[in-house]
């Protein structure tokens, strides 16, 4: 089927089998920061993208899903000439270690900003509890979303 | 102690940004996923449904037929040749008892067949359409029962051996054994006031890297086999590959990408040879990646009981202890003898004794193949050990704190264990040089609030519980270990630096480069690190063993050093007459004499590249490691234990780490914590459930549970500086000790909450509830 959507800003027309997966069609079409980590089961988040600013996980997401909706990846945050501030404080915090899971777990802080300026501790937890990263013990991933809406919000960034 | 040493460093020691960690936030970095794999292949492995099974025949011809199908693959169609999946350095201390494809399958998961096709629909339907005459063979899933006379033999095949002098006797299902002794223990034992036995044992595990195995693989335009891998040892697969396949070195190129994470699963040749065997059989492009359920039954920690006995003075002197290891490597050997010989060399060493016994078997078992784990026997020992130090320290009636520091071992001192238990052969005598262990066990139990908090669990449904534990690891195997890293100047007075060295996720690409920075005068940006391809970078046994900053970052700082007198050499001339060489420094990107003049890097590398006396500036180091200069760490743990449910939750935990110098210390921080995570996991949750018939059943993250951020304790990281003379700028190792304090300091933590103890891993809501009723009848 013939699907209509807009990636990262862009407007993109593909063709899929009814049943594919948004994770396998944003990977096709080059957007390979989109990680799969488990068996289309989402239970990794590795897959995480935005669907209209919510964080979905795309392994389970049906492609049909994204048709007249804005998809964003993590590649559309920013680059390394110009990051976003939540790729800017993962970096400095030192919650990038492999990096697999960094994409997605940036993304579901993104969308946890986006409603809630300045999270407690409590609601990182939450919003990232489907992000699963086995190298950093989370806890500077804690410190890069707080270090993140600090930053934001025009603040000076802190350091536990 | 360090201060002096570390005040003139200006790259080390400092947190630097790690070199690929914005590339990876913005989604840029290539792991192996990412290469372009449009017109590959999918690999398949088709998994046995048996336990234990010989393939009497086996008939590929209507699978073939599928359309779609490019090629199956059975063990027919493959050259013979046995080997180890091992990682390790050649001769390798793993049994030789695998084949790309055998005509017997001895776990469930274990390779059928190799199919290529156009999609893995299509593959699995081949393996479906394998005509396969079985006879089915009674399996054994019990360590202790395959020893037993009678039990099915595993490794039936003549082909099986042990490629070095140790025992190995296939035909009663043992993989490896070792013992060591030192003093008369048994009369240790005797004369001691206390004398105390019990027996520990540990589960299954598994790394759970968020990327699972994956390899690519293609034919380059010159016929030579090109992978792409998700690997911690490059140049080990490489060899491996060649051997499994009969081919030469030469035919095959090996390129480490971007690796989602590895912890020891990725120490093992385990596609490489597999997607070779497909890309030769189709000339196509092939990717084998494995599912997470397939990826549960790729490699595990082995589990492994320890029974110790110990001889003990009034005061808490431990006189003499005992330690027989019984480890489950599964269905092959891989790393079967030197997991094993890690519970007694990277355990008994800890602490002071005058007798030491070791006795140690592996035992093979139709279940999952054990592997390198993080920890790697440590965890597994460790924990039996600190939970006995817990168990003597009650009877003795002395803190479990002050029983650690009446013993631990100290600068200047030895153990007859190193000497005596190496990998497959003696080891290597080595004194302690740094030790910051003293002041771990002090500030943790500051952190901690030990002496506040010890012995008050409450009254209520819930109790309070505090339990520590002391450990040690290595840093790299002594005399078998090699890394070597070149290094060139460019134009602008920047530097390439090439390591075989295995970033996977580690940032030891980043150490490397502020190795070299800091002997150049330079930043980590004029350092631009490549790891690792084994046609373009020098060798490195790769990353495991805790070896990567301890060894591979002497290779780098001697690969600086070797530069940065070649660079002298030239600036010396640019200076004019006179000028000696060794009096200059490099500092601030230049060349400094002592009257004051300078030569920039820069005009050093131009005037070498294009105006007099022209030649690359370049250098090649390698680093062996003589001894394996050990860290140490405290930690401490504090739980809640739910007597109604059995829910064990870590509120609060302190990890007290001497890895000598912190090359960088946010990484090593991250090592620490991702280690503990890890290990407070492993501890509580992650199992493996097998049916009778040897198939695991929670082969997901659904039912195989690992830590999130919901699950998250406080956890404190204290790093303890050392100075360790060997290390380069006197750092050890960090990456693996951690992991082995969670399954100790919270089993001693329940304990101290509620008065029983938990010496079989893991704690689970289940079993610690069975053992409060079963104290409480």
């Amino acid at each position: 089927m013939r699907i209509s959507t807009t990636i990262n800003g862009v407007a993109h027309t593909f063709e899929c089998e009814p049943g594919a997966t948004l994770l396998e069609v944003l990977r096709s079409l080059g957007y390979k920061s989109v990680k799969q980590g488990c068996d289309h089961e989402g239970t990794c988040g590795a897959c995480t993208v935005l669907l209209d600013g919510e964080a979905v996980l795309s392994c389970i997401t049906p492609a049909p899903r994204a048709a007249g909706h804005r998809i964003t990846t993590v590649e559309a945050l920013g680059d390394p000439s110009h990051p976003h501030p939540l790729q800017e404080a993962f970096v400095d915090a030192g919650a990038v270690q492999c990096g697999y899971c960094t994409p997605g777990m940036i993304l579901a802080a993104s969308a946890l900003l986006d409603k809630v300026p300045s999270p407690t501790r409590a609601q990182i937890a939450e919003a990232l509890s489907g992000n699963l990263c086995r190298c950093t013990g989370y806890v500077k991933i804690f410190d890069a979303v707080e270090n993140a809406a600090a930053a934001m919000h025009g603040r000076q960034h802190h350091d536990r | 102690m360090t201060g002096e040493q570390m005040d003139n460093l200006r790259v080390v020691g400092q947190s630097v940004r790690k070199v690929d960690a914005m590339g990876m936030a913005c989604g840029l970095e290539q792991y192996v996923g990412d290469y372009d794999v449009s017109d590959a292949l999918v690999g398949y492995v088709v998994p046995s449904p048996y336990a234990h099974a010989r393939i009497k025949k086996i008939d590929a011809s209507r699978a073939r037929a599928i359309p779609g199908v490019h090629a199956v693959l059975t063990w027919q169609d493959l050259p013979r040749n046995v080997h180890t999946t091992a990682g390790q350095g050649y001769v390798e201390p793993s049994p030789y008892d695998s084949f790309i494809l055998d005509n017997k399958v001895r776990f469930v998961g274990d390779r059928v067949a190799l199919v290529a096709a156009d999609t893995i629909e299509i593959a699995e339907q081949a393996g479906r359409a394998l005509e396969i005459d079985w006879e089915i063979l009674e399996p054994v899933f019990d360590a202790e029962k395959a020893m037993l006379p009678g039990a099915p033999v595993i490794h039936d095949e003549p082909e099986a051996h042990m490629p070095i002098p140790v025992p190995y006797d296939a035909s009663i299902n043992m993989a490896a054994s070792a013992s060591m002794g030192a003093g008369d223990l048994d009369s240790v034992l005797k004369s001691s006031h206390l004398a105390y036995s019990q027996t520990y044992s540990t589960h299954y595990g598994q790394h759970c890297p968020i990327e699972p195995h994956i390899c690519l693989g293609y034919l380059d335009p010159r016929d030579r086999v090109v992978l792409v891998s998700s690997t911690q040892v490059p140049f080990h697969a490489r060899r491996i590959t060649a051997q499994a396949l009969g081919i030469p070195v030469r035919r095959i190129r090996v390129i480490k990408p971007r690796i989602g994470g590895g912890f020891g699963a990725k120490q093992e040749v385990l596609l490489e040879q597999a997607v070779a065997a497909l890309v030769l059989a189709t000339r196509r492009k092939i990717l084998i990646k494995l599912s997470r359920t397939e990826e549960f039954l790729s490699r595990t920690r082995h589990p492994i009981k320890v029974s110790l006995n110990g001889g003990f003075n009034a005061d808490g002197t431990i006189n003499g202890i005992r330690m027989r290891v019984l480890s489950n490597t599964g269905a092959y050997g891989s790393h079967a003898l030197t997991v094993m010989c890690n519970c007694g060399s990277k355990v008994l060493p800890l602490y002071r004794m005058r007798a030491v016994a070791f006795d140690a078997k592996a035992v093979y078992t139709n279940l999952p193949v054990g592997g390198a784990y993080r920890g790697y026997g440590a965890t597994q020992a460790a924990f039996a050990m600190e939970v006995f130090m817990d168990e003597v320290a009650e009877k003795l009636g002395i803190d479990p704190l002050e029983l650690r520091r009446r013993n631990h071992i100290l600068p200047g001192e030895s153990s007859p264990v190193f000497a005596a238990l190496g990998e497959g052969k003696p080891g290597v005598e080595q004194r302690i040089g740094s030790s910051g262990m003293a002041r771990c066990l002090t500030l943790g139990a500051q952190a901690i609030d030990w002496d506040g908090k010890r012995g008050k669990p409450g009254d209520g449904a819930v109790r309070r519980g505090i339990g520590m534990c002391a450990l040690m690891q290595g840093s790299s195997i002594p005399e078998i270990d090699m890394a070597s890293v070149s290094m060139k100047l460019n134009d602008d007075g920047s530097f390439n630096l090439a390591c075989g060295a295995t970033d996977l996720g580690t940032g030891s690409d980043t150490v490397l480069a502020q190795i070299a920075a800091e002997v150049l005068g330079v930043t980590v940006d004029d350092v631009i690190v490549t790891s690792s391809d084994t046609d373009l970078t020098p060798f490195d046994v790769g990353a495991y063993a805790s070896s990567t900053t301890y060894l591979s970052g002497e290779a780098a700082r001697r690969a600086a050093v070797d530069i940065g007198e070649q660079i002298k050499a030239v600036a010396a001339a640019m200076l004019g007459p006179g000028v000696d060489p060794s009096k200059l420094v490099l500092e601030d990107k230049q060349v400094k004499a002592p009257d004051g003049r300078s030569v920039p890097l820069g005009d050093v590398a131009m005037r070498s590249l294009y105006q007099d006396n022209q030649h690359q500036i370049a250098s090649i180091a390698s680093a062996i490691s003589k001894k394996s200069p050990p860290p140490f760490a405290a930690h401490f743990a504090e739980v809640l234990v739910d007597t109604e449910t059995g829910q064990v939750t870590v509120v609060k935990y302190v990890a007290a780490v001497d890895c000598g110098t912190a090359i960088n210390p946010k990484l090593a921080e991250g090592q620490v914590e991702g280690a503990v995570l890890n290990g407070i996991s492993y501890a509580l949750t992650e199992e493996y459930l097998f049916d009778d018939k040897g198939r695991m059943r929670n082969a997901g993250f659904a039912d195989y549970k690992i830590f999130s951020t919901a699950d998250q304790p406080e956890l404190q990281t204290i790093l303890v500086p050392t100075w360790e003379d060997t290390g380069p700028y006197g750092a050890k190792s960090v990456s693996e000790i951690c992991i082995n304090g969670p399954c100790p300091a919270i089993s001693n933590a329940i304990y101290d909450a509620v008065g029983v103890r938990l010496r079989d891993t893991p704690f689970t809501p289940p079993k610690v509830l069975a053992a409060i009723r079963s104290k409480g009848r």
